[in-house]
């Protein structure tokens, strides 16, 4: 029961991009369409539970050992930096599939707040080794529903009457704001 | 003091170990790139248009350098000298690269065309045509909402006063990217230098194309009959001009003054000036011979 409410939490009550503003810029930059959002919800999901994973050990085994725990947002930007470089590197070698579906995503997320996200809200609330897998796949899951939302809204935009003024960015941010009123009422089920 | 030292210590070491990992791992999982491909994508005109059928300037140096059967010649946009420099650096042949640029092939302008309904929505030719295939009463014709200008990589096509595309010939690289996205297919790419063109796509019987259109190409044959070299056919009730034939052998079109409703068009300027007084010849013959009519009738 605990993992379900912090997994339902994660993908719609605390929706990193609708009620906490995380990871704008790709959010706004490759929800276009639907099938590169969808690509790019699956590649954010897919690097936040491995970075996070990999963050809990970091943090348990060595910074709370040494009494760092003030160092972990530089340790982590660290960790996901190099994290992502090096899952690019092994995925152009073993998938090129994978690689040619993926490979632009994956370093937009190299240094997004979005990611970084997890991995500290995993330090502040002392998360264990599973409920932070649970924590960052339903986060990275929440990222996903939010931008193939976005992004089917914005591919029938393209056919609508928009004034002059709002088109493009404009009418994008608007509708980023009423996807996260309506998701506001999902606020107070936890 | 002492966390500082293990800040200094802690840090260097995830520092150093996460520089160990990834310098390994780019010797471990690096792959080898032909230079070859850079240097064919760096003269290539980065239009990214797709012309050349691939996904764009960096699909296609791949493509072209990796895989002996794809010729150096695809790079429409390129034209010859890009052509000559992918096949030296490839070490294929050249062949030969048509130069041709796009051609509309319309002439129903806003203020002759005859409306169906009046469309009051999003001003795009695809969604336009959605809606019983578009305001115009030709079903054929030009939509005219200048789909095909904002799609043009290199800013060749702009919106004539009378809604119909004026190109460019100067810019026009003959890509083709506004012949695909045309949802009614009216924009052609033929030779650079061509004289005459039916400027008309219209595919009804000659009273139903003229019912909706004053300039509209009949299928009447006149010009095909008339023309001294064959290069004039009807498809379709659709006259069609091989511009090579055109281009090879015909200095003196009469093909345009023989035509009744003014479908064929001159598109160089000497061509221009010489319909011009080709069409006032026929008119002054017409009404001559009608003069002679009534003068003979009245007698």
């Amino acid at each position: 029961m605990e993992y379900l409410t912090l997994f339902m939490g994660a993908v719609v009550v605390n929706n990193f991009v609708l009620t906490k503003f995380l990871g704008l810029c790709i959010f706004f930059g490759v929800s276009k369409n639907l099938s590169a959002s969808a690509g790019m919800g699956m590649a954010v999901t897919a690097v936040m539970t491995l970075s996070s994973m990999l963050a809990w050990l970091v943090y348990s085994f060595v910074l709370v050992p040494f009494g760092l725990e003030f160092m972990k947002t530089a340790v982590f930007v660290l960790l996901i930096a190099s994290f992502v470089q090096l899952l690019e590197m092994i995925i152009k070698k073993q998938a090129p599939a994978l690689y040619n579906m993926w490979g632009i995503y994956l370093l937009l997320i190299a240094t997004n707040c979005i990611v970084l996200a997890v991995p500290l809200e995993m330090a502040e609330g002392g998360l264990s080794f599973l409920m932070t897998v649970v924590y960052a796949v339903g986060s990275g899951l929440g990222f996903g529903l939010a931008i193939i939302l976005m992004a089917s809204c914005r591919e029938k935009l393209r056919l609508a009457d928009v004034p002059k003024h709002l088109e493009g960015l404009g009418i994008a941010f608007i509708i980023a704001g009423m996807l996260a009123l309506a998701f506001l009422g999902f606020s107070g089920m936890i | 003091m002492n966390t500082a030292i293990m800040v200094v210590v802690v840090m260097t070491t995830i520092g150093l170990i996460f520089g160990l990992v990834l310098a390994f791992a780019n010797r471990a999982f690096s792959i080898e790139v032909n230079p070859l491909i850079h240097i064919v994508e760096d003269i290539l005109p980065k239009g990214q248009c797709g012309a050349c059928g691939y996904a764009g300037c960096m699909a296609y140096a791949e493509a072209v350098v990796t895989d002996p059967n794809v010729a150096p010649n695809l790079c429409i946009p390129g034209k010859k000298p890009i052509a000559d420099l992918v096949a030296d650096l490839t070490g294929k042949k050249a062949a030969d690269i048509e130069p041709r640029v796009a051609q509309i092939k319309c002439n129903n302008g806003i203020s002759e065309a005859i409306k169906k309904y009046t469309y009051v929505g999003v001003e795009d030719c695809i969604a336009a045509s959605m809606v019983q295939g578009g305001p115009k009463g030709c079903q054929y014709g030009c939509v005219g909402f200048g789909t095909c200008a904002k799609i043009c990589p290199f800013d060749a096509l702009s919106m004539g006063a009378d809604g119909l595309p004026i190109v460019d010939e100067a810019k026009c690289t003959g890509c083709g990217k506004c012949s695909l996205i045309c949802p009614k297919h009216v924009i052609g790419m033929v030779p650079i230098g061509s004289h005459v063109a039916v400027l008309c796509n219209s595919k009804d019987k000659g009273a139903k194309a003229k019912k909706v259109c004053a300039v509209a190409c009949t299928g009447c044959g006149l010009c095909a009959k008339n023309c001294p070299y064959d290069a004039i056919k009807i498809e379709n009730n659709l006259a069609w001009v091989d511009s090579n034939i055109c281009l090879e052998k015909c200095s003196d079109p009469v093909c345009l003054a023989k035509c009744p409703t003014g479908a064929i068009n001159p598109l160089t300027v000497e061509a221009k000036k010489t319909a011009i007084i080709q069409k006032e010849a026929a008119a002054k013959a017409k009404k001559e011979k009608l003069a002679q009519k009534e003068k003979t009738e009245q007698k």
